[in-house]
């Protein structure tokens, strides 16, 4: 017997907006952030760089919108703001991001992904995601043959789940009804 | 009631093509760091505009924390200790790194002597920098410090601690640079072991350790010795700490597998110190030494030359220890003193005259750069 499984209605999915000052803000703020803690209070903070929080607001703003062009955009943007803060070239983060923008918006369309259960997935997977197509450029298309430590990888894959849980939380009072 | 954004669609439309053409050209476009000095370089127009937008903000939270520090420090009347106390730790700072340089010194005698006169001249002349930011991931191990292109700050400088080696300098903008840690896996530091005087690569991995590598198997190292910079990168004055070895294993080659334990602590970086003339060149330029020399000086027994002709000669720092392990002979030469250059010292520098030392003047050994992965410039 074959069942369609269905995660979610047509209606359920709901679209959102956000304003512009919002748009532009929190993805600076993620990038600002995510240079300046692991170096605040003399490096207390370093163990922050596991983090990811621009993956977190490409990953939020993508199911949130659920448009796969401006999640593009919106990774394709940030990916290449934190690839201007890295000593590498620009487009290693910019590729990887655009790729999951356009993912967990094309994603969001098809499950629920409200819950906080499914959004720990979701950046876990995605967190995966980015860090296999990170590694690939690097090595594919600028030559540099840096070992990839992926248990490490799903280490931090799992600890920037729960901090989705949180950040979406709080970012989920920016989002507006389109 | 129309909507913002579908009321201006279709100029944030075009807006947005304009935006990403000029991100494409801010991507290729390289600019001087500086125009009024071309010769600094340049950098790269989209890491020149982040670096502008986000290096500033960190700036005001930084220089923010530290007033608000202070403000409370001098509410409690503790502000002239406090200073004082800021001013005792560069000086101890300093007083430190000449304490490292005279034990070297003491335990290696006269042929590391003439070294410590170079690793003097040169480590004592630093710009102090305050951290102020990071790349913010592990993929990229790079700190921003609050000095630039306009405090005389270049690509590829040293920056160090007392404590030992950090990194060396990246990208500099006018009033930010970015310091590539060594831990990060690009990086590279030409090394030597400091009892064995095997030499190697430091390198960083992709999870934040040191590896030495490049030694062979069937050398003896023990773990607990101390690392230094060979200075055969021509990046990193010679000497100076990087760690200890912390791990020995057999790798799958004819290489040892060594791991360090960073000398400084490079998750816990407050202020580091930029050394800024770290210049072999003018080392070579001062004392310009005959390969007819450096071979009688190695090799005594073939040839030979009365001490006249010798005296005028600079006996190498370490034999030129890059290319070999074996004890140097005593040179001949009278010991040359050698002053410290003039220099003008920047803002928050710390105040480092280092006393003339009668030394041999010293013999720079050849380039060992180390090897480097493929980068972006």
């Amino acid at each position: 017997m074959n069942a369609a499984v269905i995660y979610t209605s047509r209606e359920e999915i709901e679209v959102y907006r956000f304003n512009f000052a919002a748009t532009l803000f929190i993805p600076a703020a993620a990038v600002l952030l995510q240079s300046y803690l692991p170096v605040a209070f003399h490096g207390r903070l370093h163990f922050f760089d596991v983090f990811d929080l621009p993956l977190l607001v490409t990953i939020f703003f993508g199911v949130a919108r659920r448009n796969p062009i401006a999640g593009s955009i919106t990774g394709c943007l940030i990916g290449l703001a934190q690839d201007a803060l890295t000593h590498n070239y620009l487009g290693l983060f910019g590729i990887a991001k655009t790729f999951v923008g356009y993912g967990a918006s094309s994603l969001a369309t098809r499950i629920d992904v409200e819950n906080p259960g499914s959004r720990f997935l979701i950046t876990v997977g995605f967190y995966m995601i980015h860090r296999i197509v990170y590694v690939l450029v690097q090595r594919g298309m600028v030559l540099q043959d840096v070992p990839a430590n992926w248990l490490h990888s799903i280490g931090a894959a799992l600890a920037n789940g729960l901090l989705a849980i949180v950040v979406f939380a709080v970012l989920d009072r920016f989002k507006q009804r389109a | 009631m129309e909507s913002f954004f579908s009321r201006y669609r279709n100029p944030m439309i075009l807006g947005m093509v304009l935006l990403l053409q000029v991100f494409g050209l801010a991507v290729q476009v390289k600019r001087p760091i500086d125009p009024r000095k071309p010769e600094a370089g340049s950098v790269r127009m989209i890491r020149l505009w982040i670096s502008g937008v986000i290096t500033p903000v960190e700036r005001v939270f930084v220089a923010t924390g530290n007033w608000f520090g202070q403000s409370w420090h001098d509410y409690l009347n503790i502000g002239g200790l406090r200073r004082e106390n800021r001013e005792l730790r560069e000086q101890n700072e300093q007083l430190r790194i000449q304490q490292a340089q005279m034990a070297e010194d003491a335990a290696q005698g006269r042929r590391l002597q003439a070294l410590l006169d170079f690793k003097q001249h040169f480590v004592s002349q630093t710009v102090a920098a305050q951290v102020i930011g990071s790349s913010g991931t592990e993929l990229s191990r790079i700190l921003y410090i609050d000095r630039g292109a306009r405090d005389g700050i270049r690509s590829d400088m040293a920056v160090i601690t007392p404590d030992g080696v950090v990194g060396k300098v990246k990208d500099v903008f006018p009033f930010t640079a970015q310091v590539l840690v060594m831990n990060d896996a690009s990086s590279g530091v030409g090394a030597l072991l400091e009892k064995s005087r095997l030499h190697g690569v430091v390198k960083g991995t992709t999870t934040g350790d040191l590896t030495l590598e490049h030694v062979m198997v069937d050398e003896k190292v023990e773990p607990g010795e101390r690392v230094l910079t060979s200075g055969g990168d021509r990046i990193y004055p010679k000497g100076l700490p990087i760690g200890t070895v912390a791990q020995i294993s057999s790798g799958n080659d004819l290489f040892l597998n060594i791991h360090l334990k960073p000398a400084a602590d490079l998750n816990r970086l407050d202020e580091v110190l930029v050394v800024t003339q770290p210049q072999l060149a003018q080392a070579d330029s001062e004392n310009p030494v005959k390969a007819a020399d450096i071979l009688a000086q190695r090799l005594p027994g073939i040839t030979q030359k009365p001490a006249e002709s010798t005296a005028g000669v600079k006996p190498g720092p370490a034999g030129n220890s890059a290319v070999s392990n074996t004890k140097p002979t005593p040179s001949p030469a009278k010991p040359k003193v050698v002053k410290p250059p003039v220099k003008t010292v920047p803002q928050n520098e710390p105040a480092a005259t280092p006393s003339p030392i009668a030394t041999p003047a010293s013999t720079p050994e050849p380039s060992a750069t180390a090897p480097e992965e493929n980068k972006p410039q």
